[in-house]
């Protein structure tokens, strides 16, 4: 799997989006810094564009990939290479490759100018929704059989988890005000890996007053190590079982 | 050496094989003959595991290549129309393939060298015509000296040099005793290259036995004209 990896990564790497990509992120996040004299200000304005980017160009990236990498994966099916091991290799080289992008756009400019717990969750964060997004791109990819309808799928994840589901969780939370929807919320934010990252994010920067009770309830619940380590399983089950159907999924494929 | 009992597979509501059975053994050369659309190039890529079959099965050296991958070590495949990345060199490809199989012992760069390939090996993929792709593709089938070669179209597109070069290679190797499936529309290159014929129409196996057995039954001296005769024959039972 390493040595196909190594060619995948190659590959990427000539391709030149990813080092844009990196380009793009550093610059972002160090104007974010010259902007505000207040670190923590500065670090919840790139929490949102960060929320917003990241799982963007995750799954566009990935979904264009996949599709430019058919001929790649068409000659190695055609040698004693197994099925599972070219899509692990090319799920893990895309993933590794943006999470780079990831930590040299953002993580290092941050650990510089504002190093603090907040930002090391943010960067875990951040990372961890590289490798959801990316799962999810992979499998609306494997279902689909061209790259237009391939992208259009995948580019519904993002809408739907960076949009619709918001406003869906808003629209219950708002109708059925009466209730106590504390714990409906928390199983309703575990439901979109989005909501989650910036959950740990917000509460790490001690702005979950803004949120009122709910916030409170949150800070008492993710505020704990439970907490903390639910919210991390979560994100790890967002990657791997989107991934598992997608591995399925390829291994019966006709190329 | 390939086995393929009942294969069917659909794609929606084409029925592309319908029950297929048919033994390939080692030392013959099986021409896999049809019109357009037939399923030839599906049967070749169930065999290569590309095409996952509905029902059925294939066994390649008595194993069965459900589930598995390693089999492919013994066969060479040449694409009908050879698809490769865009951006690698010709030999960044061969180089590749190479080092992914690098426990390989037996290496024959023969047509490597006979297309002068090593000439062109910082040229990028997507700048090659038709032909170079093909000469690629037939000498990666032939590089590891596999014991089965299945070629799609070999000589389609090809120039009559590189033509002869590739039958002269057919034949030496045949001589070493290796199992060889065929497609081709060109009935006088199959006549020379192959001994036994496989006629598949809308997915069904109507006729599988040696050349000769099927000049004789037709009464053509060529095997164009005996193909043509059977195609005929169908098409007259069908429309009765």
């Amino acid at each position: 799997m390493i040595k196909i990896a190594k060619y995948v990564l190659y590959d990427i790497v000539r391709s030149r989006f990813i080092l844009f990509y990196a380009a793009f992120l550093l610059v972002v996040t160090f104007s974010m810094y010259s902007l505000d004299s207040d670190p923590g200000k500065s670090t919840l304005s790139l929490l949102n564009i960060i929320l917003l980017v990241v799982p963007l160009v995750s799954v566009i990236f990935t979904t264009t990939h996949f599709f430019n990498s058919y001929e790649f994966i068409e000659l190695l099916l055609s040698q004693p290479v197994n099925r599972r091991t070219i899509f692990m290799a090319e799920f893990f080289s895309v993933a590794l490759a943006l999470s780079l992008a990831f930590l040299i756009g953002v993580a290092f400019p941050m650990i510089l100018l504002a190093y603090s717990a907040a930002t090391m969750y943010l960067i875990l964060s951040g990372l961890l929704l590289t490798f959801v997004f990316v799962s999810l791109a992979f499998l609306a990819s494997v279902t689909t059989r061209d790259k237009a309808k391939g992208i259009g799928v995948a580019l519904l994840f993002w809408i739907y988890f960076t949009l619709i589901y918001d406003g869906l969780v808003l629209y219950v939370i708002y109708s059925f005000s009466d209730y106590p929807l504390e714990k409906v919320t928390l199983i309703l934010s575990s439901l979109n890996p989005v909501d989650l990252a910036r959950i740990i994010i917000l509460l790490k920067l001690d702005l979950s007053a803004l949120m009122g009770y709910t916030g409170a309830f949150y800070k008492n619940f993710f505020g704990s190590n439970f907490g903390i380590i639910y919210s991390f399983m979560f994100l790890i089950l967002w990657t791997g079982v989107p991934l598992l159907f997608a591995l399925r999924k390829f291994a019966k494929k006709d190329i | 050496m390939i086995t393929i009992s009942d294969l069917n597979k659909r794609f929606g509501r084409l029925e592309v094989l319908n029950s297929i059975n048919v033994q390939f053994e080692s030392g013959k050369s099986y021409a896999v003959v049809g019109p357009n659309g037939s399923g030839k190039t599906t049967l070749i890529k169930c065999i290569l595991g590309m095409v996952v079959p509905d029902r059925g099965e294939i066994l390649v050296d008595e194993k069965s290549i459900l589930q598995n991958s390693a089999y492919r070590k013994l066969i060479g495949y040449m694409p009908q129309i050879g698809r490769y990345p865009d951006q690698m060199k010709i030999g960044q490809i061969i180089g590749m393939i190479r080092d992914l199989r690098n426990d390989e012992t037996q290496i024959d760069e023969d047509l490597i060298k006979e297309f002068k390939l090593d000439q062109l090996k910082d040229k990028r993929m997507h700048t090659l015509s038709g032909g170079t792709r093909q000469k690629v593709s037939a000498s990666l089938a032939f590089l590891f000296n596999p014991p089965i070669l299945i070629l799609d179209e070999p000589t389609a597109g090809l120039d009559p040099i590189a033509v002869e070069i590739l039958k002269e290679k057919i034949h030496s190797e045949k001589s070493k005793n290796k199992l060889f499936l065929i497609t081709s529309h060109i009935m006088s290159d199959l006549d020379e290259l192959s001994s036994n014929l496989v006629y598949l129409e809308d997915g069904k196996m109507l006729f599988n036995d040696t050349i000769d057995v099927l000049k004789k039954d037709t009464g053509e001296l060529k095997l164009g004209r005996a193909v043509a005769t059977i195609m005929k024959r169908n098409l007259k039972a069908t429309e009765v």
